[in-house]
């Protein structure tokens, strides 16, 4: 614990600083052993157990020898400590016992005495022995004796008081051992003493302080009384100890302090209120400043003094204990407290002069910290020093203000006055700084002497503080230095500097969102531009003040006044203009369009309302209000139509713009609002969309650097765009607070126009609003004239009325009276219409403006709709309502009938489903806007199928007509007829259809099997059909000569819908069809007959089955083809037969098929007998009998099947295959060409087969069953469940 | 005359979705002074510790100290005010002027406001219709630092 610096030992009564030790005895032996003895003594610590409780310290004891005189005992009383001797040692060399009789006995006795009557324990004896005496008296007494006699005469129980050195001077071991003994001895009795000393002391010291209520109690005594002791630890360089009597104090007398201002005065402080004279700073240069201690012991300290003087102490002790930077931190709460104090105690200070010693204090603290710190260790803890600098900036500166040396005419005569007040307050120059150049006082004295001297100080000293808050990032504390010397140029008159300063602190606040600073700063601004002659910043900055709600009505009502005045005076001579930024002066706050989809055709009138929130106090005269517009030319057609309008901005037309003052006022003015566009990208070769996407077109504003960012101040950005498009608005009053303002305009080219730009012009001066965020835009279009023709419902039905809506799109086009749709007509398609056709003509926002009838009049070809007059962008609906005539569907028994070409085309369609029959019916539409023709398609279906068949009964012969309802709809049938477009007389059909008294009682049990009737035309009998449902018609063939091979009829039958009246007559349903080969030319008859001698047939056991085939007819037409055989007047036929039985109830026993020939000849019967056995009991159905023709293989036009397809179409259905051969034989020809050569390769040509057109062969064993009932011995019962 | 001021600043680290064009912080939240003509000072002195805020502020966050001591005790002395900090653990800052020659106030009953402070700040956050971030208009605050100043007074 060395003090660093060796020359501030404090030096106190020409003594040195250390425990006094005194010496009695051999002084000429002491002398000789002191230099040893002095340097022996520190080398080793030795550890001090304190009282109280205080923890032990490792302790490195020096002293200061002395001899002894009686004098330096303390008297009765005397509290100091510092002269106390601690230790009396008598030295002795004597080893005589002679001597020690004679004279060392007595002086030792002497000495004794007096340390008795002073009360005084802390003694010893020490011995000191030489070899080189000894040998001299080698008959003397042993060595011990003396120390014996000694120890015995005087140490009484405390033979520790006495010791023995031995040879000090040598260098032997012996020697080393002694020494070590005697310093060990030495050090303990002397921390003894310390102990035991100031433990008295303290106490001594504590029972003064508890009198310190008693009237007569002094604090000044008290104070030097405790300062004693820390001058003691001081001494034992136990500076923390002393540390802590100097803050005891410290807090004692601020208690005091605060106590006195709470009432409780006592009497003693009443002497520290006397009033401040002197105001010369602390002093910290010297360890103690004795001056003033010695104002204290005599109690003639002002507070000033007394805080100063016990400042310099506790400075002095931290700087020991190398803590210089709580020595500044200590320092500033000393300066603050002592203002405190004084105005507690309410001690007349004369003006200034606190700030006097307080930026004296200021500097010689921060002086004597660099005094004791390198540069590096003061610029790393620049946070501890820097209040310092700022106090003394922030009294220098107040120093100036009072002194008159900030204004500009330099001091008056009274402020020289007062500057010659506080200058004889400072005293003259210490001794100790007078050498200094820098030294506070001199710079005090300096900065006070002239206005210059004065600018130059506090500029260094304001710099100075700036820099180092801007260099620990007190970015906040600096710019409020900065404003202060804002201040103080605006008092030099030196406006352009204080700008600076100004604009920074004013960034900050904005920054930050202080509102009060804000408005503060921003006068003040406005002052400094005003000064400057920045018209424009000077007009912005009051457009802001003008607005600022912190300031009062008076002060807003001066801003905007001035802004008007600039107004109106350039208005007289027109100069520049100035732009300023409009967010100040008004905020929009709403826009509103009409119409409100913002769409507006060429020519339309568009209203905006926009919604100003004027910020000024006062309502302001507005030339003009303007909005530029920009207008781009939307490759993108479909965003102009009307359509569009109707599918998007479903707004009501309201924009509403963010709220400029939000929760944080100012903020969002700190930076732009994004401004983002959609973007779409699109393929330059077939316009699809490529990319799309959002791009924000001031990004070059938002991500800038926060620092670099230009001032608000300065309205750089605001620049006017000039376009060609600009919405105005003249002679405005806006009133403080909402103001609407509508702005018309007429639309004149198609295209997107963006509002852009907004500005308020108040005669020289403009606002301006730079950018429309959110985008604001409003369309134009042009539409040509449109027609659109739509079926009201989803599919149009034929041969009934229905329903077409007609739209009309005006567009640019103007109905006039005469306009009209000509309608050619189609042949197949009626346009039907009424009287009561109505138009109704729809604005162009959908709403229903005029009703007009329709003009309808129709020609052979053409049918003309004379239009209703429409302005421009109308629209004209109407419906008529159309009816195609259904063309006659046929049928045939085969396709090689002529059919009609829809139906060809429809057939893939049909086939997939039950599908309606389409027809497409074209009308070409001319429009009086177009030269061109519209071709209009639509699509009807046909509601009905029909299909037919031929049923027959032995000879007799039925034709059947189904007829199906597709459509949705239901329909009322009548007038079913059908007819023999041959007309050959020996025809007739007649109807078998029950004859129903009433239409609705046709609908009989299964509603498939309806049976339509057919009665004369004069009574109707109505049918009903059903949506999805059929009606079958019956009629039989009755013929009374040969029957021709085919028949061609015609079926037709009258329908309407249900839901209506049959007002119109339409035109029948008909459907053509062809019947062929159907007359009955075999009948073929099973029978079963149950074995001989049984009734009934068995299971299991063989009957017999009988089958007969008899030719019903003569030869005929139909049977000359290859398998006939003629020979002269006997012609017979091939046929084969076969038993097939598919349910597997019967089992055929040998042969189930043969071959026969057959006469053809009427009655000609043959009979087949097989056996078939019954597999199962109950009533089993007859297997089937199949009759084919057999046509031989060497036919020689006939084409073959190769054995694949035979087999092939044997295993799908021979009937089938039969069936399509005919049909299909142009294209088989083609397959069997193809396959000409693995016939011939197979060698096997085999024979055909033909089944009989269904009419030719009548099995009048159809449906017959027989009973089996089961044989006796079945062990098997097979139940079935189904 | 003694005269205390009160204030919060929000240093609004989870604000950016509230304001995300100007990454703002430090703006006042609720400033109340008594007497009102020495506002304009208390914005300044107010505004300036917040240096002093940030420096401990972000030295606790070095020291990795106990999270849970929110008193960041005396800020800076000045000549007639004493200024006191206090941080949550959301950083918003309360920060309270006064008077230095107001003796009465110890460190304990600086901290016991606070904590009063915080707790009727913790209320107002509950609030739903309080947007965090906003500026406090809660007549429950304003009764309580009313309180809390009157009987400091």
């Amino acid at each position: 614990m060395e003090p660093p610096e060796e020359p501030l030992r404090p030096v106190i009564y020409t003594m040195e600083n250390k425990p006094i030790v005194t010496c009695a005895g051999d002084q000429n032996l002491f002398a000789s052993v002191y230099p040893t003895l002095s340097q022996q003594l520190p080398r080793e610590p030795m550890e001090w157990r304190r009282s109280y409780g205080r923890a032990p310290k490792m302790i490195h004891l020096e002293s200061n020898f002395v001899q002894f005189k009686e004098e330096l005992l303390p008297k009765e009383g005397n509290k100091a400590l510092l002269t106390f001797p601690f230790l009396h040692i008598y030295w002795t060399e004597c080893c005589d016992t002679e001597v020690y009789k004679a004279t060392l006995k007595d002086d030792i006795t002497k000495w004794q005495n007096v340390l008795k009557a002073h009360s005084s324990v802390d003694w010893l004896i020490v011995v000191v022995e030489s070899d080189a005496k000894k040998k001299n008296k080698t008959n003397i007494l042993p060595r011990t004796s003396i120390v014996d006699k000694i120890r015995n005469d005087f140490c009484n129980k405390q033979s520790d008081r006495c010791v023995v050195l031995c040879d000090p001077l040598k260098d032997s071991s012996r020697t080393q051992e002694s020494w070590n003994a005697f310093l060990t001895k030495l050090r303990t009795l002397l921390l003894m003493s310390f102990t035991k000393n100031l433990g008295k002391f303290e106490d001594d010291m504590r029972t003064l302080r508890e009198k310190r209520t008693e009237p007569g109690w002094s604090f000044c005594e008290y104070f030097m009384v405790q300062e004693e002791l820390a001058f003691v630890f001081e001494m034992l360089q136990q500076f923390e100890d002393a540390l802590v009597q100097y803050d005891e104090l410290d807090a004692l007398f601020s208690q005091y302090v605060v106590n006195f201002g709470a009432g409780d005065g006592a009497n003693w402080l009443t002497f520290f209120c006397q009033s401040v004279k002197s105001w010369n700073g602390l002093i910290l240069r010297k360890p103690i400043d004795m001056e003033k201690r010695e104002l204290i012991q005599s109690q003639e300290a002002t507070l000033l003094d007394l805080r100063s003087y016990l400042f310099s102490r506790q400075c002095t002790l931290l700087i020991f204990l190398q803590r210089p930077w709580e020595v500044s931190q200590r320092a500033l709460e000393l300066l603050h407290n002592c203002v405190q104090e004084l105005k507690l105690l309410e001690v007349s200070v004369p003006p200034g002069a606190l700030d006097c010693w307080v930026f004296l204090s200021c500097l010689e603290v921060l002086q004597r910290i660099e005094g004791c710190c390198d540069r590096a260790q003061i610029d790393s803890n620049i946070s501890h020093t820097v209040g310092l600098w700022s106090y003394a900036t922030e009294k220098l500166k107040s120093l100036g203000y009072l002194c008159g040396l900030v204004s500009e005419n330099g001091p008056n005569s009274e402020d020289l006055n007062r500057t010659v007040d506080l200058l004889a307050g400072l005293g003259a120059e210490r001794p100790e700084t007078a050498k200094t150049a820098q030294s506070p006082y001199k710079k005090l004295k300096e900065a006070l002497s002239s206005v210059e001297a004065f600018e130059k100080h506090y500029l260094d000293l304001s710099h100075a503080t700036i820099e180092m808050y801007t260099s620990i990032g007190r970015i906040r504390s600096a710019k409020l230095v900065g404003k202060d010397l804002a201040e103080f140029y605006m008092r030099k008159k030196s406006p352009q500097k204080a700008e600076v300063y100004l604009q920074n602190a004013l960034k900050n606040y904005v920054a930050e969102g202080w509102a009060l600073p804000i408005t503060h700063t921003r006068k003040q601004l406005a002052e400094c531009q005003k000064h400057l002659g920045q018209i424009e910043n000077y007009l912005q900055t009051s457009s802001l003040l003008a607005s600022d709600t912190h300031l009062t009505e008076d002060e807003r009502k001066h801003f905007c006044q001035e802004i008007l005045n600039f107004a109106n005076e350039q208005k007289e001579s027109p100069g520049l203009k100035v732009v300023l930024s409009m967010h100040s002066f008004a905020q929009l706050k709403h826009l509103h369009f009409d119409p409100s989809n913002a769409l507006v055709h060429v020519g339309g009138t568009l209203s905006i309302e926009i919604t100003l929130l004027s910020q000024m106090p006062i309502s302001v005269q507005v030339e003009q209000i303007a909005v530029s517009v920009h207008f781009s030319i939307e490759k993108n057609s479909y965003r102009k139509t009307a359509e569009w309008l109707t599918k998007h901005k479903t707004s009501n037309g309201i924009i509403s713009f963010p709220n400029e003052n939000s929760s944080v006022p100012f903020s969002r003015s700190s930076s732009p609002a994004l401004e983002l566009y959609e973007m779409y990208e699109r393929s330059p070769s077939d316009n699809s969309l490529n990319t799309t996407g959002i791009i924000c077109k001031n990004v070059h504003m938002l991500l800038r650097r926060q620092e670099s960012s230009s001032s608000l101040e300065i309205p750089s950005g605001v620049t006017l765009e000039d376009g060609a498009h600009i919405l105005k608005c003249s002679n405005v009053t806006l009133d403080p607070g909402v103001n609407k303002i509508i702005f018309r305009t007429q639309a004149k080219e198609p295209g997107t126009y963006t509002l852009r730009q907004m500005c308020t012009s108040v005669g020289q001066v403009q606002f301006v609003l730079p950018h429309i965020y959110p985008i604001v835009q409003y369309d134009v279009y042009s539409q040509d004239p449109q027609l659109k023709v739509e079926p009201l419902t989803d599919s149009l039905l034929a041969g009934i009325p229905q329903k077409v809506k007609f739209t009309v799109t005006t567009g640019y086009y103007t109905i006039k009276n005469g306009d009209s749709l000509q309608l050619s007509n189609a042949d197949a398609m009626l346009i039907l219409f009424h009287a009561e056709n109505r138009a109704i003509i729809y604005s162009n926002t959908r709403e229903k403006s005029s009703e007009a009838s329709l003009m309808i009049q129709s020609s052979e070809k053409v049918t003309s709709v004379s239009l209703p007059m429409a302005p421009a962008y109308h629209m004209i609906e109407f419906e008529l309502e159309v009816l195609s005539l259904p063309s006659t569907p046929t049928s045939g028994e085969s396709d090689k009938l002529v059919n009609k070409e829809p139906q060809r085309k429809n057939k893939e369609k049909q086939k997939a489903g039950n599908c309606m029959v389409t027809l497409d019916q074209k009308v070409s539409i001319d429009c009086p806007w177009s030269i061109y023709s519209t071709i209009i398609a639509l699509t009807f279906n046909i509601p009905f199928k029909a299909t037919h068949s031929l049923l027959s009964a032995g000879k007799r012969k039925y034709i059947q007509v189904c007829v199906q309802n597709l459509s949705e709809l239901g329909f009322q049938l009548s007038d079913s007829n059908l007819i023999d477009t041959g007309n050959s007389p020996d025809l007739q059909l007649v109807p078998l259809n029950t004859k129903c008294q009433k239409g609705n009682k046709a609908r009989q049990e299964d509603p498939r099997e309806l049976v339509g009737d057919a009665e004369p035309k004069n009574s109707i009998y109505i049918q009903h059909i059903y949506s999805k449902q059929s009606v079958f018609f019956v009629w039989e063939l009755l013929w009374t000569k040969e029957l021709p091979p085919s028949l061609h009829c015609h079926f037709s039958l009258d329908f309407y819908p249900a839901s209506e009246d049959r007002s119109i007559s339409l035109k029948p349903y008909s459907y053509e069809f062809q019947v062929e080969n159907f007359f009955t030319l075999y009948n073929v008859k099973a029978e079963i007959f149950p074995p001989l001698g049984t009734e009934y047939c068995k299971t299991g056991s063989l009957c017999s089955l009988e089958v007969s085939i008899t030719r019903l007819s003569d030869l005929l037409e139909v049977d000359k083809d290859e398998a006939l055989t003629e020979s002269d007047e006997y012609c017979t036929t091939k046929l084969m037969y076969e038993v097939v039985d598919n349910s597997s109830n019967w089992a055929v026993c040998g042969k189930s098929s043969g071959v026969i020939s057959m006469p053809v000849t009427a009655r000609a019967t043959h009979k087949v007998h097989m056996e078939v056995m019954p597999l199962f009991a109950g009533y089993l159905p007859f297997p089937d009998v199949r009759l084919f023709k057999y046509l031989p293989h060497h036919s020689a036009h006939s084409t073959q099947l190769d054995a694949d397809s035979w087999i092939e179409n044997d295993n799908l259905s021979v009937d089938k295959n039969m069936d399509d051969q005919t049909d299909n034989s142009s294209q088989k020809s083609k397959s069997s060409s193809h396959s000409a050569a693995s016939v011939e390769h197979k060698g096997l040509p085999m024979p055909r087969l033909q089944p009989f057109p269904s009419g030719q062969v009548f099995n009048s064993s159809t449906g017959m069953q027989i009973l089996v009932i089961p044989s006796k011995d079945d062990h098997i019962l097979e139940v079935s469940v189904t | 005359m003694r005269k205390k001021n009160k204030n919060k600043n929000n240093k609004n680290l989870n604000a950016s979705w509230l304001k995300p064009y100007s990454l703002l912080q430090n703006y006042p939240l609720y400033i109340r002074s008594i007497p009102a003509e020495q506002e304009l000072k208390f914005h300044y002195t107010v505004h300036t510790s917040l240096d002093v805020v940030d420096e401990k502020v972000s030295a606790m966050g070095k020291a990795l100290v106990d999270q849970r001591e929110l008193y960041l005790g005396l800020l800076y002395p000045t000549e007639d005010y004493k200024v006191y900090g206090y941080v949550t653990n959301s950083k918003v800052k309360f920060v309270m002027v006064v008077d230095s020659s107001n003796t009465a106030l110890r460190d304990n009953e600086i901290r016991s406001m606070f904590r009063k402070l915080h707790n009727s700040y913790t209320d107002v956050m509950c609030n739903p219709f309080y947007n965090p971030g906003d500026r406090i208009h809660s007549r429950a605050f304003d009764n309580m630092v009313t309180s809390m100043m009157v009987q400091v007074c």
